[in-house]
């Protein structure tokens, strides 16, 4: 049951969307959703890291001894990561601020390792690009959607480069609860519920 | 036997690589970080200091060594003239160091402002030194001279209420630049007299 290369990337997009169908990397999901531009930062840092590593462990899978993958694809995976962490202190250090600590520890974000595991050490090099974008493109959009929600109705705005762009008008009073740690799992859950509702036939 | 060698070499190209990668990555980014972490970190304080100079101070900046140390001084062009630096000294405040931005008109010797940097006092109390401008306003002007303490000490700093140990804190970090500008001030006066102007 071969899947077409057009599957290969649409499945990370709804059927096996990170957070919510695969239930990986919530560390992440959770802490750092509070505004959607951190949520968009976050994506895409995990996403190049996700691409770059699916295509070198494609690359190399048939090198890799299978004794000592693992700590194969850990050097992969740190090396971009470390990658990511000094370009954004250079280029969008405001952001790499907030995301702090959350950039080094993408490392250990059970996708990336995940993935590479799962998928690119068995793969061929397109397969694996196409399911390193889908499925981060899908993280990307969840985080996006749960920092989306998360902020506008915990603080009445939505936050894109910088500016917080006020949304609900003066009169809203800030559902706060939202943007502490449990109003990020209680969203999560509502928005997984209303996934599967969904997705019932 | 094969497979072990295959590991080890396997393991050790790969670590090599990306070590080499990750290096000549940090070397292209480090000048950019440290002028980026500046901007951020000491950059408020800094702007607050040298308002209305004509260059960026940021960039605009130079080493000198002071015994085992290195000081950064930021210049600031007032009037077409770089008159006046900047630079960071600490003091020891109720929840650790206080990092201070102390800016120095080199021409008449007198204390341009003062800013926080870094701190972690308690917020709201200790931590209006950074926020409360009056507190850092009454400063400027002083002569940058001798020691700096607070009233209750006989002192002439107003001290913030309720944060007499901040409010030390920062005096004496004031007392600790006029020292190093005391040290250093031959060499600074070199260097600004050869700042391209």
């Amino acid at each position: 049951m071969a899947k077409t290369l057009t599957q290969e990337f649409v499945k990370g997009l709804w059927d096996e969307i990170p957070p919510f169908r695969l239930v990986l990397g919530l560390c992440p999901v959770l802490a750092v959703t509070k505004t959607v531009e951190n949520g968009i930062g976050m994506g895409v840092a995990t996403t190049f890291v996700l691409v770059c590593s699916n295509i070198l462990v494609s690359m190399l899978r048939k090198v890799i001894p299978s004794k000592v993958r693992i700590a194969c694809f850990i050097i992969i995976i740190a090396t971009f990561v470390t990658v990511v962490e000094l370009v954004m202190q250079a280029f969008a250090y405001p952001l790499f601020l907030k995301l702090g600590i959350f950039i080094p520890l993408i490392v250990v974000n059970c996708i990336v390792l995940g993935r590479a595991e799962a998928f690119a050490s068995k793969n061929n090099l397109l397969r694996s690009i196409l399911d390193g974008m889908g499925i981060g493109i899908g993280f990307t959009l969840s985080l996006a959607a749960l920092g989306a929600v998360r902020e506008l109705l915990g603080s009445g705005t939505l936050t894109f480069w910088e500016t917080p762009i006020q949304i609900m008008g003066p009169s809203f009073q800030p559902f706060t609860f939202l943007i502490e740690a449990p109003g990020a799992f209680v969203a999560l859950g509502l928005m997984l519920c209303i996934m599967n509702l969904l997705g019932k036939k | 036997m094969r497979e072990m060698i295959q590991m080890v070499v396997v393991l050790t190209v790969l670590s090599c690589v990306s070590g080499g990668l990750l290096a000549s990555i940090k070397s292209n980014t480090e000048e950019r970080i440290s002028y980026q972490q500046l901007k951020f970190v000491k950059g408020p304080a800094i702007r607050a200091i040298l308002e209305g100079s004509s260059n960026d101070p940021i960039t605009d900046r130079f080493t000198l060594q002071d015994g085992e140390v290195e000081r950064s001084f930021f210049v600031g062009v007032f009037d077409g003239q770089p008159n006046t630096v900047a630079f960071e000294t600490s003091g020891k405040g109720f929840g650790g160091d206080v990092g201070l931005m102390v800016g120095v008109n080199v021409a008449d010797n007198s204390l341009v402002g003062i800013g926080v940097t870094t701190h972690s006092e308690t917020p709201g109390v200790g931590s209006r030194a950074q926020s409360d401008p009056a507190f850092a306003a009454q400063f400027k002007g002083m002569p940058f001279e001798g020691e700096f303490t607070v009233k209750p000490d006989g002192g002439q700093v107003d001290a913030l209420s309720g944060a007499t140990i901040t409010s030390r804190a920062v005096a004496g970090a004031v007392t600790d630049a006029v020292k190093i500008y005391g040290r250093l001030k031959s060499q600074l006066a070199d260097q600004l007299k050869s700042f391209p102007k």
